[in-house]
């Protein structure tokens, strides 16, 4: 197991160096620049131009950029915004626990509805609950991000008033952050009813964020059921007359969650990307939000920063994933 | 009974206390996070709107909701005969905040008002470079390093700004943001405990409010400054929600989590305007979108074919699609009709398409390259959709024309290369008012491959400009500006397109609310009814 874990951490590696290149010429293949972004409407001269382009050392030669970076990086240095002029790695850790927070909420969401949805329509295959059931999961997994962000707004918070609209927390609560999850924060900050509000808040973004990946594990989980209830241990459960609940909860269900479990960590990824949508449109402050106002305004040290720290998790996590998969599988760690 | 009765009037007791204690709050869903709270090294509407408009005051100030001066910390102020020196006799008794970080030790005097300019401009001033890779954009942008030569102090509440030449945009230039007065007692505390950089996130001004707290991304709270020298504000307390979706700021005053929201999707419009929950407010935006032809390319070298090119577009069509139910005012000049020294007697090249078609023909023009961003801006919605129908229109006349489409950056970038071939649209919006914020911006011959983007040089327009930037008097200078908008409307280097409406959406219980036309987002003056 542990020599399993020490392969797996060894592949991170080279993958990270593939990133820092890809993040760093990625930022500088968009085009345009720090400066002219800066410089908006009003334009700059070419003699002032090349005064900035010094100043911020966009004058050197970009592997000794790139190596710059990388020093800086390697020292735990992952440089200043262009824009707000703090240190990238202090603005991540500031608005990292509130993505954490909205990614967690519409994962669980997406876990709890998507797998016994999954399978149900196992269990009832063919019938019109599995086909209604499926059919609602392929909209939810067709459906783009923002469109169904905005709807739900209109809908729960506009036409029923039922929901808040956007942000975190209703604005009459004022305290620090402590640990940066408003949930916690506000039980910490003995207010019970902020803590209300924090969850109030958490409906819609997490129902528009969760829902692309609650298709996406109740199809998985359906599928992986179906695969694993037409095996022979499953026909002998059911011969020496285990009850349904025992051959599915049991047997079945246990070796169903390998790819499930998988696609879960798979999942960590696209909630990322799926952030960004969804923290622009409930105004959710964080790291989705601000690598989107970063691109637009070409903060090189922001994107590269940002994208290399999302790496790294995402990277995290499926590391913890595939050590689950051997948990839950001892084939893998043999092999 | 009797207990009932007590219990009844404990109540009304406690209902009434509490209401008179509470606060009156107003929350602005605003449009995007600030960069931080220093506005000298700022650049964009949203950073200026959380620090220099609530926080700080200038010298001079815009009257609310318009583009005239009147005094800001300043009473009054002479202007030399020979326009070179400014004097300002500053207010006395204007307290600095003083919050849980900073406790001022003396009012404002000369020294603040040095130090703020100087800062800006002063090889050796620490505060030149007191954040990484920090730049003074706007007082560079501004042309303030060539005309400023000094800042004195004539006495504690006398200041004096020598220039090198005669300027008279300098007053507006100075109610711009980035002229904010910033306490030099802080400055220095702050530097003599090595931490100058929180100058940026933790700001002391003369302002109507003072800065409470900043949770990145989220909410930035104020609070009424007390001793505001204006007397303190009606509102207690001012919240700025950062709300970036257009869509998502309309919903939240629909649903009473804010009280004002800013640029409304266009498409949002009527549908706000008919809810009777709301209100929306408009104004001729302080804007021209138009279409710069490269005068030193053919066919555009000539007049009379950049005339023939205006003539062939149906402008009432484009505005239609384009700004759609948010509307647009025809553009007749470059400058707005809000704006003073806006000529009445110049029109726009009327939609002919006939007469356009027998002169394209006659000078042989066949093919144009006609460029559109993917940008939405406030003056041109949509670049891609307004070149489909210029083009068209184009089409009708036996012009072909090829719509190259950049993302934005890049767009500009290539736009303003001398070089350039081809018809480029973009626009403007003013920034301070004055009219020379507009024609020496935009088409001065020193603007060419910087904003000039029809690199366009005439010798009579320029000399117009630049008689009204010498002349103080307002009057004399308006005649100028009207005789170089007579002289653009023969050469037409450019095709005028529209001034955009400019929207902003309020809850009822807002009052004293005004839309400003420079894109400023103001909350002194502002009250809400409970």
């Amino acid at each position: 197991m542990i020599r399993y874990f020490f392969n797996r951490l060894l592949l991170i590696i080279p993958t990270l160096i593939g990133i820092t290149i890809c993040a760093f010429a990625f930022v500088r293949l968009l085009p345009g620049d720090p400066i002219l972004a800066m410089a908006g409407e009003h334009g700059v001269t070419p003699e002032r131009y090349e005064i900035l382009k010094e100043q911020f050392g966009y004058n050197q030669p970009i592997w000794m950029q790139y190596f710059d970076y990388i020093g800086g990086v390697l020292h735990g240095d992952f440089g200043a915004s262009i824009s707000t002029k703090r240190p990238v790695i202090k603005e991540f850790m500031t608005l990292f626990p509130a993505t954490v927070e909205l990614s967690l909420v519409a994962m669980i969401l997406a876990t709890v509805v998507g797998i016994p949805a999954g399978i149900f329509a196992a269990v009832k295959r063919g019938t019109w609950i599995d086909q209604l059931m499926m059919g609602t999961a392929l909209v939810g997994y067709s459906m783009p991000i923002f469109w169904w962000g905005l709807l739900l707004i209109i809908f729960f918070s506009g036409y029923l008033g039922w929901t808040p609209v956007s942000g975190r927390l209703d604005l009459r609560y004022f305290f620090p952050a402590t640990t940066g999850f408003m949930l916690i924060d506000s039980l910490l900050a003995g207010k019970p009813d902020a803590f209300v509000s924090a969850l109030r808040h958490l409906i819609l973004p997490s129902i528009a964020l969760g829902t692309i990946p609650l298709a996406v594990i109740a199809r998985q989980t359906r599928s992986a059921m179906l695969e694993v209830l037409g095996e022979d241990y499953v026909r002998t459960a059911r011969a020496k007359g285990l009850s349904p609940r025992e051959v599915i909860g049991v047997h079945a269900l246990r070796n169903a969650l390998i790819p499930v479990v998988t696609t879960i960590g798979l999942q960590v990824g696209l909630l990322v990307a799926g952030a960004i949508l969804t923290e622009t449109i409930f105004a959710w402050p964080g790291i989705g939000k601000w690598m989107v106002e970063s691109i637009s305004k070409r903060d090189y040290p922001v994107v590269q920063g940002g994208l290399l720290l999302i790496a790294l998790i995402v990277m995290a996590v499926n590391l913890i994933v595939d050590l689950l998969y051997a948990v839950i599988n001892p084939r893998i760690r043999v092999k | 009974m009797k207990l009932m009765k007590s219990l009844l009037l404990a109540t009304t007791a406690v209902v009434l206390v509490a209401g008179a204690a509470q606060a009156k709050t107003l929350v602005y869903c605003s449009e995007a996070s600030p960069a931080h709270f220093d506005p000298g090294p700022l650049t964009g509407g949203n950073d200026f709107d959380a620090s220099s408009r609530t926080i700080y005051s200038r010298l001079v100030e815009f009257k609310h909701g318009g583009t005239e001066l009147e005094p800001g910390l300043a009473d009054s102020w002479d202007i030399s005969a020979d326009g070179l020196e400014y004097t300002f006799h500053l207010h006395p008794g204007v307290k600095f905040q003083t919050t849980s970080y900073f406790t001022p030790t003396r009012d404002l005097n000369a020294d603040d008002v040095i130090f703020s300019f100087e800062r800006q401009y002063k090889e050796g001033n620490p505060w030149l470079t007191y954040l990484p890779d920090m730049t003074y954009d706007y007082y560079v942008g501004m042309d303030m390093p060539k005309y400023v030569k000094e800042v004195v102090k004539v006495d504690d509440l006398t200041v004096k700004l020598v220039l090198t030449e005669p300027n008279s945009p300098m007053l507006a230039n100075l109610g711009m943001d980035f002229a904010s007065i910033v306490s030099k007692e802080y400055a220095d505390k702050l530097q003599a405990a090595g931490t100058p950089e929180l100058f940026s996130t933790q700001p002391i001004g003369t302002g109507p409010f003072q800065f409470v707290d900043y949770q990145l991304d989220s909410t930035i709270r104020f609070a009424a400054f007390p001793d505001y020298f204006k007397g303190k504000e009606k509102i207690d307390d001012l919240i700025f929600a950062i709300t970036p979706d257009a869509g998502t700021r309309a919903q939240k005053v629909l649903s009473g989590e804010c009280d004002v929201a800013p640029y409304p999707n266009p498409a949002d419009v009527a549908g706000l305007k008919a809810n009777k929950d709301v209100v929306v407010l408009e104004q001729a935006g302080l804007n021209i979108g138009y279409m710069s032809y490269n005068t030193t390319q053919p066919p555009f070298d000539k007049p009379e074919v950049r005339h023939a090119l205006n003539q062939a577009i149906d402008r009432n069509a484009i505005v239609e699609a384009v700004f759609g139910d948010a509307g647009a005012v025809l553009a007749e000049n470059l400058i707005p009709p809000t704006m003073w020294s806006w000529n009445k007697d110049v029109k726009a090249d009327a939609y002919d398409p006939d007469a356009a078609k027998k002169v394209l023909e006659a000078n042989g023009v066949k093919e144009i390259q006609l460029w559109a961003s993917d940008r939405s801006r406030p003056y041109n919605p949509n670049f891609v959709r307004s070149a489909e129908l210029i083009q068209a229109d184009w089409a009708k006349v036996g012009v072909t024309a090829t719509i190259n489409t950049e993302e934005w950056t890049k767009y500009r970038e290539d736009g303003k290369k001398a070089d350039r071939p081809g018809a480029f649209q973009i626009g403007w919006t003013g920034d301070n008012g004055d009219p020379d914020n507009f024609f020496a911006t935009l088409f001065s011959c020193s603007a060419i491959g910087v904003s000039n983007y029809s690199s366009w040089c005439n010798k009579d327009f320029e000399d117009l400009i630049q008689k009204a930037k010498s002349t103080s008097d307002q009057t004399e200078r308006a005649k100028f500006y009207e005789e170089a908008q007579v002289i653009f409307n023969k050469e037409a280097p450019a095709f005028l397109l529209a001034h955009s409406q400019v929207y902003a959406v309020t809850s009822k219980r807002v009052t004293g609310y005004q839309m400003d036309p420079l894109g400023i987002h103001r909350f002194d003056g502002v009250d809400v009814t409970e």
